[in-house]
């Protein structure tokens, strides 16, 4: 009968409570959409890079290796000599090594020089491989292995034939226009910066620049392509390298060995560690909309409770014919709560209803925009938490004209003053 | 229920009541109805009628005195313990509206015996019987409330009081709405009731053409003191 009544009382009075019914979906779907967003930006974010133990670079600050290394944003402050790179990577504790050559793009994406051991051993997420989607690695000096994003934005095809420019920009006044590059493979989305770069051999990256000096093509010394490949091809420098080591006892040691080198000032970091207080930084702002929405959502709250105060006045009649007809107080305060927890829990059905359908329209383009890849699944232990709060403070708040009903209920006796 | 046919529906002594010492005050010496007597109540607005149903109904307790209903010291008891006592002995009836708007009929009657905690089967059956001796026939038990006519709302509200075998039924002028030739019927209807299920009827009015229905007569004007006429 309670339940009834309820149900009953608020279907009476469906016009406000529809659109306190609206405003508190809004209100928590957008609640447990930040709070989803940022739990998957976050494994995202540190899905980055994986199964590597150390990232070496040229002697410079943590994060910033860390970003040009892993997220192609900023540039290097040195390179590091190749005679250094084959020196260390022969140390008995390293089981592969990535060698990474930056500073060239390709309309605005970064190109990266490597070998074919990044195909091999660069693991992101939980340890997942590279997968090409299509074709095959280079096996050539001027072939080119496309991230998923590179190829789906720009339209690129196997086979076709792209320029690379000198420098980071979008827009680049020195192009390596004489030496085209052929698409031979193009690799399955990864959610990482890894489907923003154009991948290419170190070789590659070499050969390009041997007929420039200073960061410009020198005059009247023009190498075509054929006569490139003729030529010693071994890089002079890289600009950092990933690690994987045989044991992770060694990681600490190693690090040390790496920034006590003695010919070359070198940096080696931990890449979660690095992560980690990469997105410490970044959960500043995270936080700061997750309080947005927690105050959206009381806003909510309140407009409900409002709504029902403003009620009472109404209901007056109501609540003394069932006080007439047995009802203790309490019983009042009860059907004033249930009430409330009724609206709530429908309007946090309906939010889920909303959030998983934008998460389904959005998903593909989070993905291509941000590269950011949501999963559909929003129930968590965290979400589970968010409701029996929501719900908590819903109960809460209505406690308010809850006793509002109770007091006037042993005020007004039977008597209904109109 | 224990109701033995000693007992009388109420009984008060020396009943005193005021909001504040010094002002308005009302006085009951004396008074027994015992099962199945009716009375009824005549005074004018103001004169303390509406008072006197609260303490008889136990929203509100008397200032001193005492106040047996079907036994039960009234005045001794919590207020919870007076909800649940007039939950399952007395029914009440308002001047109109009694009924919750949203509410089918048939919701609208087992109030009643939702709050007296009475069996659910048992009290259907006997709403739908009340019901339909009030002249509420079973196509109006599942309309809202407020179709019904008027007439018809206090015969509801008559079947919604007299569910739970209450042994007082507290009417505070139910006939004010009504138009003279459905007074006459709603008050035959209601009292042929009460008397079916042994219960006393305490009638509030100041229709003075009514008083034939009644074995006793108590004027609130000779109750109440200091007050002003209006």
């Amino acid at each position: 009968m309670l339940m009834k009544l309820a149900r009953l009382s608020l279907w009476n009075r469906r016009g406000t409570v529809l659109m306190t019914w609206l405003s508190l979906t809004i209100s928590i779907a957008l609640l447990l959409g930040i709070d989803h967003l940022r739990t998957e930006a976050k494994s995202s974010f540190t899905s980055t890079v994986s199964g590597t133990d150390l990232i070496v670079g040229a002697r410079s600050g943590q994060l910033n290796l860390l970003l040009y290394s892993v997220f192609r944003i900023g540039n290097a402050t040195a390179n590091i000599s190749w005679p250094t790179y084959q020196r260390i990577i022969k140390h008995p504790q390293i089981d592969w090594a990535i060698p990474i050559s930056l500073g060239d793009s390709h309309r605005g994406y970064r190109v990266m020089g490597t070998n074919s051991d990044y195909f091999k051993h660069y693991r992101y997420a939980n340890s997942q491989p590279l997968v090409l989607a299509q074709g095959e690695p280079f096996a050539q000096v001027f072939d080119t292995v496309l991230g998923a994003e590179v190829a789906l934005k720009l339209g690129y095809k196997l086979g076709e034939q792209i320029e690379l420019s000198h420098g980071v920009g979008a827009v680049s006044f020195s192009q390596h226009k004489d030496k085209p590059f052929t698409v031979v493979g193009i690799l399955a989305a990864t959610g990482t910066p890894v489907d923003q770069t154009v991948h290419v051999s170190l070789e590659a990256i070499e050969a390009i620049h041997l007929d420039w000096q200073q960061g410009a093509p020198m005059p009247g010394r023009q190498l075509s392509s054929e006569q490139v490949l003729a030529m010693d091809l071994t890089p002079k420098s890289i600009t950092a390298f990933m690690l994987g080591l045989k044991s992770r006892m060694a990681t600490f040691t190693l690090q040390r060995q790496i920034n006590e080198f003695k010919n070359e000032p070198l940096s080696a970091i931990l890449p979660g560690v690095a992560l980690a207080e990469l997105w410490q930084m970044l959960s500043m702002v995270e936080n700061l909309l997750l309080l947005i929405s927690l105050l959206v959502l009381l806003a909510a709250l309140v407009g409900m409770i409002t709504t029902l105060l403003a009620s009472m006045k109404e209901r007056q009649r109501e609540m003394a014919i069932l006080r007439a007809a047995g009802a203790h107080p309490w019983y009042l305060f009860v059907l004033i709560q249930v009430e409330v927890l009724l609206v709530t829990l429908l309007s946090m059905l309906s939010a889920a209803a909303l959030l998983l359908l934008s998460l389904y329209l959005l998903q593909d383009r989070l993905a291509a925009d941000f590269g950011l890849f949501i999963s559909l699944n929003i129930i968590k232990l965290n979400t589970l938490y968010w409701a029996g709060g929501i719900l908590l403070l819903s109960a809460l708040l209505a406690t308010l004209p809850g006793i509002l009903a109770y007091r006037k209920a042993l005020a007004d006796g039977l008597t209904v003053r109109l | 229920m224990t109701d033995k046919p000693k007992i009388p529906a109420i009984e008060l002594k020396q009943l005193q009541f005021f909001y504040q010492r010094g002002g308005w005050q009302l006085n009951l010496p004396e008074l027994t109805l015992h099962c199945g007597q009716h009375l009824f109540v005549r005074g004018a607005s103001g004169s303390g009628k509406t008072t006197l149903l609260n303490l008889l109904c136990g929203i509100t307790r008397p200032v001193s005195g005492e106040l047996y209903i079907n036994g039960q010291p009234l005045h001794k008891l919590s207020s919870s313990a007076r909800d649940s006592l007039r939950a399952k002995h007395i029914g009440v009836v308002f001047q109109q509206l009694n009924l919750i708007p949203y509410l089918s009929v048939l919701d609208n009657t087992l109030l009643s015996s939702h709050f007296a905690g009475q069996n659910k089967a048992a009290a259907l059956n006997r709403a739908k019987t009340l019901l339909q001796r009030l002249g509420l026939n079973a196509e109006l038990w599942h309309k809202a409330a407020n179709q019904l006519s008027v007439g018809q709302q206090q015969r509801v509200a008559i079947a919604r009081a007299l569910l739970p075998k209450p042994v007082l039924l507290i009417a505070d002028e139910p006939t004010s709405a009504l138009d003279s030739d459905n007074r006459d019927a709603f008050m035959r209807v209601m009292l042929a009731e009460a008397d079916a299920n042994g219960c006393s009827v305490i009638f509030v009015s100041h229709d003075q053409s009514l008083t034939q229905y009644f074995h006793t007569q108590l004027d609130m004007q000779q109750l109440a003191k200091g007050v002003q006429p209006c």
